[in-house]
């Protein structure tokens, strides 16, 4: 028997395979098609303060190896979130739950954070620093680290749960931005989030999406996601959940081998609602296949 | 919702850039007219979603337009080649409320999903009329076969060479009918809306990443709360509509 079980800051999960944000809605859909609680915890959609109905249609375009998604953080805010998404999903799910929390302002993250981080339902906090930063001219706050230490700081100092920071692809240089995290506390990192993209119409000659840019997501983006994970992993000793395009259980054990502690799947789950089922159910026989006993020792094994 | 393996009995042109397949496969988990499928492709990486032309126990047939490379792809499957669905999927039509009359109206790649939907209000008793919008009568599909189920089939052609000339609303008659299911281009579903006498049901279509109502990629907004095309709809009631 191999084990399959890991440790993300304290938070035992039976199988490093997670359900990426945004591509799950709050879990419990999928209840119906399948036993969740095969899955090691589940990300859900990505919270803010207010409710959002997200950008106008069309919001979804296809590209090779993968999708573009300008879906625009649609979500009921975090209050509904904690009173009635969280205990629906409770209700058919006894594994860990991983809020993930976006914010516009500084204020925002903090508030969202504490709320996500008060609710029992809860076991980790995703901080999601992709978005725009409204008071300093909508710059991500992912793509500096001033701001990323900031947030982390600020988020930290509320929430007494592991707080991991998901971070944008969209820079320079992951390491510093991965640094400011670990410096200003972070418990662990997520990444990566989407690649900023874009398509065109060519009879309208005009983009497809009603956004104009979209994230691109899908094993088209899998190996910059190797890439960074392995980035991160030299710059921090933080747990890493790798994540970007992970289509099977040979993926997970790469982005394990690059550094990732717990492994997130994201658009395969929606061509393919029983993809992360698959995926932990081939997981023990590619760990036979590749010799490995014992998952947590792959864990950053190709530095 | 469940996912299966389908054969192709049967790939055809029925009008213009449109194509009829049959397939066989395990239809069980789909509950009623108006819903669709989720094919998956070789080379594409999302599904694509067709409606439900007829179905019984063992057999589906899909009315489709080729559109983009998916659709194009699909034109050019044989017969025996087999295809991964997702069936079952969306709200679908209901039924009991249509009255004794009602019109079903259809534009273009719209059309199909009427045709299911008028072989079970017959199959209860009610009496179905029909009307088909087509740009031009190349176009055309499908009448014959609504004809043969006894429905009174109306055609409207926008350049008038079939038919009553202009669009389905043309066509539409003021008074006499029970109930609206429609489905078609937006425009379209639109002014259907805007001419109709009665309450009816609405079919949209739109841009989807998954098909089941995962990622949100298809929402609009109501008179009641946002809605998930593919999962709350695709049918919209007249009455929540938000224009």
């Amino acid at each position: 028997m191999v084990n399959t079980t890991v440790t993300l800051s304290g938070v035992a999960l039976d199988n490093p395979v997670i359900p990426a944000s945004g591509t799950f809605g709050f879990g419990y859909e999928f209840a119906q098609w399948y036993d969740i609680n095969c899955l090691g915890a589940i990300s859900v959609k990505g919270t803010t303060r207010e409710p959002r109905f997200g950008n106008p249609a069309p919001r979804i375009a296809e590209t090779p190896g993968g999708m573009l998604n300008a879906v625009g953080l649609q979500n009921p805010g975090i209050d509904k979130v904690v009173a009635e998404e969280l205990p629906k999903l409770r209700a058919v799910y006894h594994k860990p739950i991983i809020a993930n929390i976006s914010g516009f302002s500084l204020e925002e993250y903090v508030e969202c954070c504490a709320k996500a981080d008060a609710s029992p339902l809860t076991d980790l906090i995703e901080v999601n620093v992709s978005c725009p930063n409204v008071q300093h001219g909508g710059l991500s706050f992912g793509t500096d680290p001033d701001m990323v230490y900031q947030v982390t700081q600020a988020v930290k100092a509320v929430c007494h749960k592991p707080v991991y920071m998901k971070l944008t692809p969209n820079v320079t240089d992951i390491a510093s931005i991965a640094k400011a995290c670990e410096e200003g506390g972070a418990d662990g990192i997520s990444l990566i989030n989407t690649l900023l993209g874009m398509r065109l119409d060519l009879k309208r000659r005009a983009p497809i999406l009603a956004n104009t840019t979209g994230g691109l997501s899908g094993p088209a983006v899998f190996p910059v996601a190797v890439r960074m994970v392995w980035q991160v992993y030299e710059a921090v000793k933080l747990p890493i959940i790798g994540m970007g395009g992970v289509q099977n259980a040979q993926d997970v054990i790469e982005l394990m081998l690059a550094g990732a502690t717990a492994v997130q799947v994201g658009a395969a789950n929606l061509v393919n609602p029983w993809a992360c089922k698959e995926i932990i159910e081939t997981l023990p026989r590619e760990m036979e296949r590749l010799g490995i006993q014992n998952l947590t020792e792959i864990i950053g094994g190709a530095h | 919702m469940r996912q299966g393996l389908f054969t192709i009995v049967k790939n055809e042109k029925l009008a213009e850039d449109t194509y009829r397949m049959s397939l066989k496969g395990d239809t069980t988990a789909i509950t009623g007219p108006g819903q669709f499928v989720n094919i998956a492709l070789e080379g594409c990486f999302l599904r694509r979603p067709i409606s439900v032309c007829d179905y019984g126990p063992d057999s589906l047939v899909l009315i489709y337009k080729v559109v983009g490379k998916g659709t194009a792809q699909m034109s050019q499957l044989p017969e025996g080649a087999e295809l991964d669905l997702l069936t079952g999927l969306g709200n679908g039509y209901d039924l009991e409320k249509s009255g004794e009359r009602p019109l079903l109206i259809g534009g273009g790649a719209g059309v199909p999903p009427l045709y299911t939907l008028a072989k079970q209000l017959l199959a209860q008793g009610k009496h179905p009329a029909v009307i088909l919008g087509f740009n031009r009568a190349e176009e055309l599909f499908l009448q014959e076969e609504f004809q043969t189920l006894g429905v009174e089939v109306t055609v409207a052609t926008a350049d008038g060479s079939v038919g009553v000339q202009g669009f389905v609303t043309d066509a539409m008659p003021q008074e006499g009918y029970t109930y609206i299911y429609t489905c078609g281009p937006e425009p379209m579903l639109k002014a259907v809306y805007d001419k109709s006498a009665t309450s009816g049901q609405f079919s949209f279509e739109e841009r989807m990443g998954c098909g089941f109502g995962a990622c949100m990629g298809c929402t609009c907004q109501t008179k009641y709360g946002n809605k998930r095309i593919c999962r709350e709809g695709p049918v919209l009631e007249k009455e929540e509509i938000l224009w």
